[in-house]
């Protein structure tokens, strides 16, 4: 059986009592060592369920467990070394001077020793290609070196799960793919779990599992292969397919028997070569 | 209007230990009128080139002229104010831009500092606001109570209002949905040509480069690598990825192909649709008759 890490339970949520719900009874679980990615249109709620997850914000109703234990004032200290997070806007997330500094922040607040603090430091900051920015202001850093750098942070304090808030939003493509792959190591190797909230469909693809938000409701929970086979239903709440899916779609309009499941470029490839060499 | 960069350096905090050279003898000429993309791996330097482009910065070294305006070093800047009625940028990070109680203020605030009548404003704000895929009643709330994707269309709303005729725009569909990057950048599109706009894009979407550019300038650290048409600069997969970029998805699927089948898949802006059918050419004219 696998281990439930987050549980939301009939969760609903407003950010004031004369406004809408902008969560609406929703229900899911993650998993230890899972990689699971939320995706939905703008304002469906994903940054919300994030904030809910660390105990920035707090659920009128409904329950919301990590490692069965209810999130609320008091418990929020343990719940944030569990949940890493980093947000869509790395300004917000600054404190220290230097990257090197900030990098220490989350550590020393957790009172982790000075040699094993170096050398995490050297770790993570080599993990996200940034060893040479040790010593500059956060501040100085473009936009997607920022995030970077906040990521190292939430590395650094090895917590039980890390959440991405369209943290690589803003880097370019190789970048993007080095800190994905950066964290799905850890998440495979040391026994976390990784939730990535994002807009991009190559990172949802490699998820294990995908949650689909719309309009503050859960609309489907399924793999990414199950949920890309429903391209029109996709594109009807303001979502789309990945290239391969909308590709293998044409092909089938034009009677070439792909199965329309595949979701990268080899497993295509592999099913034309198949076609290809049986006529 | 032409946009003109000669020989410009720019320099943060020269003089200083931490001087970092973020453009290094950057040259090149934009004719009024061009749809330009602008690629590079973070840091090269994309967003230090925009910021001369409204006088944000000045170079360090070298010369920018944009239509009749010049920014050189040590320059007083003349009628700064005129160019940043004429340039509108809509920022990396849309929520710094943002700074009124609401979001009705907010995109009123440039319009209303360049002269613009109340009147016009509102005008302007209902005929926006749609075309940004907001809906009206968020313009009384508080920009900063939205979340990531609305905050980007409020800042975008906020520089259109303002009528440009340079619209520079620094990833403008990061954090947007994938419908909201379709219907954002066709309204860029339309708006780049009905207006007759001079559009410079700062984007990682290789995709977008393809689909709205008519020119491509790629940076690597602070200097040029390469510029030309799309067609001509996309399909350089080797030297895309040897400074941190990937060519657009459909390019990379065709290379693919091409190595499984050992067969010969031109890139010619093809849409998924026409590369279906050629690839039903290529592998399986006779699948049809099975
Ligand atoms: N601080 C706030 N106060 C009031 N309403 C808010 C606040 N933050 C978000 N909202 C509203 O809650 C809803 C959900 O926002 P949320 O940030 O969770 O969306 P999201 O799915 O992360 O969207 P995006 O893809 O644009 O980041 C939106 O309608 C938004 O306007
Ligand atoms: N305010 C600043 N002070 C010092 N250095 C900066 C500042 N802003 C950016 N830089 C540096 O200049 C280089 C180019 O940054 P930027 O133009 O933001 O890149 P891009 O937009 O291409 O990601 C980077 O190496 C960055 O660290
Ligand atoms: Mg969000
Ligand atoms: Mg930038």
């Amino acid at each position: 059986m696998q281990e439930k890490l987050i549980e939301f339970r009939n969760v609903s949520f407003r950010y004031a009592d004369e406004q809408p719900w902008v969560l609406k009874n929703c229900s899911f679980t993650i998993n230890q060592n899972e990689s699971v990615a939320i995706i939905g249109h703008n304002g469906s709620g994903k940054s919300t369920i994030a904030k809910l997850m660390n105990g920035l914000l707090f659920a009128q109703e409904g329950e919301i467990l990590i490692n069965g234990k209810a999130v609320n004032e008091q418990t929020i200290w343990d719940i944030r070394k569990a949940v890493g997070m980093v947000f869509q806007n790395p300004d917000n997330q600054f404190v220290g001077t230097t990257v090197q500094d900030d990098v220490a922040f989350g550590m020393e607040n957790r009172g982790i020793p000075r040699e094993v603090m170096i050398k995490r430091i050297d770790r993570t900051l080599q993990a996200v290609g940034m060893q040479d920015y040790r010593l500059t202001e956060p501040h100085r850093l473009s936009g997607g070196q920022k995030q970077r750098v906040a990521i190292a942070g939430v590395l650094a304090v090895s917590p039980q799960v890390i959440i991405l808030d369209e943290a690589t939003a803003m880097l370019d493509p190789k970048g993007r793919q080095e800190i994905m792959k950066t964290v799905s190591e850890l998440q495979e190797k040391q026994n976390i779990s990784l939730i990535t909230i994002t807009h991009d469909l190559r990172e949802v693809v490699q998820a294990q599992r995908v949650i689909v938000m719309n309009q503050g409701g859960k609309w489907m929970e399924a793999t990414p292969r199950e949920i890309f086979a429903k391209k029109a239903d996709l594109r009807q709440i303001g979502l789309d397919v990945p290239f391969v899916a909308i590709l293998a779609d044409e092909l089938k309009q034009l009677d070439i028997p792909v199965s329309g499941k595949e979701l990268n470029h080899e497993e295509l490839l592999e099913e034309l070569w198949t076609l290809h060499s049986s006529m | 209007m032409d946009i003109t960069f000669e020989h410009v350096s720019y320099i943060y905090q020269e003089n200083s230990p931490f001087a970092h050279k973020a453009l290094d003898d950057l040259s090149f000429h934009i004719p009024s009128g061009s749809f330009v993309a602008v690629i590079g791996h973070t840091g090269s330097g994309k967003s230090t080139l925009i910021q001369h482009l409204n006088g944000l910065v000045r170079p360090t070294h070298g010369k920018v002229s944009i239509g009749d305006f010049q920014l050189a070093k040590g320059m007083k800047p003349k009628n700064i104010k005129e160019l940043r009625s004429k340039v509108g940028i809509v920022f990396q990070y849309p929520e710094h831009q943002l700074f009124e109680e609401t979001v009705a203020k907010d995109i009123a605030f440039g319009p209303a500092n360049f002269g613009v009548s109340e009147r016009e404003i509102q005008r302007r704000i209902k005929e926006i606001i749609p075309m940004v895929g907001l809906s009206e009643e968020l313009l009384t709330r508080s920009p900063f109570d939205l979340s990531g994707g609305q905050m980007r269309r409020v800042a975008i709303a906020g520089v259109l209002a303002v009528k440009p005729e340079i619209l520079v725009l620094d990833e403008p569909t990061a954090g947007l949905d994938p419908r909201g990057q379709k219907d954002i950048m066709d309204m860029f599109y339309t708006l780049h040509q009905k207006q007759h706009l001079t559009t410079v894009m700062v984007t990682h979407s290789m995709e977008d480069a393809a689909k709205y550019a008519d020119h491509i300038l790629i940076m690597n650290k602070g200097k040029k690598y390469m510029e030309g048409a799309p067609k001509d600069i996309l399909i350089q997969e080797e030297a895309l990825n040897a400074v941190h970029l990937d060519v657009p998805e459909i390019i990379a699927f065709m290379h693919h192909f091409e190595k499984k089948f050992g067969v010969e898949l031109p890139f010619e802006n093809q849409t998924p649709k026409q590369l279906a059918k050629q690839i039903q050419q290529l592998i399986g004219g006779r699948l049809r008759n099975e």
